[in-house]
């Protein structure tokens, strides 16, 4: 069970994160995306961005070294292992593109038990090298009960 | 690409449908471009010993393929403002024919004065929907 204590948690803001073109190229063809603006800087340039453009999950990449953080904070208890995704969520202000140089914070923001499963919610704000917010990442994980598994909601 | 005429979008319509198969080797490509290692991605047998029927697609990259269709279909018209999923089945990957999902997008809601648009995304495989209340909101210019 997760310490409800955790709840109002704030941790320390990650470590830049320096979003590379190919980095942003492979993402987009591991999620079957061929638009342009992910893959050449001329289109994204062309429709005003500074270079290619990341698709609307890669920020996934940044939020998780935040869940990272949660993950192995023994107070709050998450067992990796019984941990399946709930929910997901991203807000923009503006696109990544490759370039930004990003800054995850997380802060959880809520803690429930719900028939033996925990359901914890964080939310993390990233922000680019001037400190201006660029996406705040969402996520619900829910930690199955240790004694039986419930594998409909794994994902 | 940004043929997309925010004036001509009706909400109710639907706009861009699409199957796709997820394989063994895409889920292998999505662990390494997102870092997500987590075994049960890639491996059976640990699947199975935490009680799933074995190697499931990353919830991430079905709703990363998801939204795809609808990427490249706006094009440089819009940006994506927001994008949320609930993940309500698990997508198990056969190691020889993969997993077919297929994917429809409808207009759900257009707020005309702040130019967004509403896409809700119908995600199934195997004939059941595999994410919930999935809804992306694009901004467009």
């Amino acid at each position: 069970m997760v310490n409800p204590d955790v709840q109002g948690r704030v941790y320390p803001p990650t470590d830049p994160y320096l979003v590379g073109r190919e980095k942003v190229r492979e993402f987009a063809r591991a999620v079957l995306s061929a638009s342009p603006l992910h893959h050449d800087p001329e289109a994204a340039r062309a429709a005003g961005f500074t270079d290619v453009v990341a698709p609307p999950t890669f920020a996934i990449v940044v939020q998780d070294f935040t869940l990272q953080q949660l993950l192995s904070d023994e107070e709050a208890g998450v067992d990796f292992s019984r941990v399946v995704h709930g929910d997901q969520r991203f807000s923009y202000s503006r696109p990544i593109v490759a370039g930004d140089e990003l800054i995850g914070t997380m802060t959880v923001t809520s803690v429930k038990q719900l028939g033996g499963n925990s359901m914890v919610t964080s939310s993390t704000d990233i922000v680019d090298a001037a400190g201006a917010h660029v996406v705040t990442a969402i996520s619900t994980l829910v930690v199955r009960a240790a004694a039986e598994s419930t594998s409909e909601e794994a994902a | 690409m940004s043929g997309v005429d925010f004036g001509r979008l009706v909400v109710g319509e639907t706009v861009v449908e699409r199957d796709f198969r997820l394989s063994r080797d895409s889920l292998v490509r999505y662990a390494g471009a997102s870092g997500d290692f987590n075994p049960i991605h890639y491996r059976d047998d640990v699947a199975r010993s935490v009680g799933l029927p074995g190697v499931l697609a990353h919830g991430m990259l079905t709703m990363g393929a998801a939204a795809s269709p609808v990427i490249e279909w706006i094009g440089a018209a819009g940006t994506v403002a927001d994008y949320q999923v609930r993940f309500t089945r698990p997508v198990p990957v056969d190691p020889e024919f993969g997993a077919e999902l297929s994917v429809s997008a409808t207009v759900g809601a257009l707020d005309a004065e702040a130019r967004t648009a509403r896409f809700d995304l119908k995600v199934s495989f195997a004939g059941q929907t595999v994410l919930g209340k999935s809804q992306l909101v694009v901004s467009f210019a």
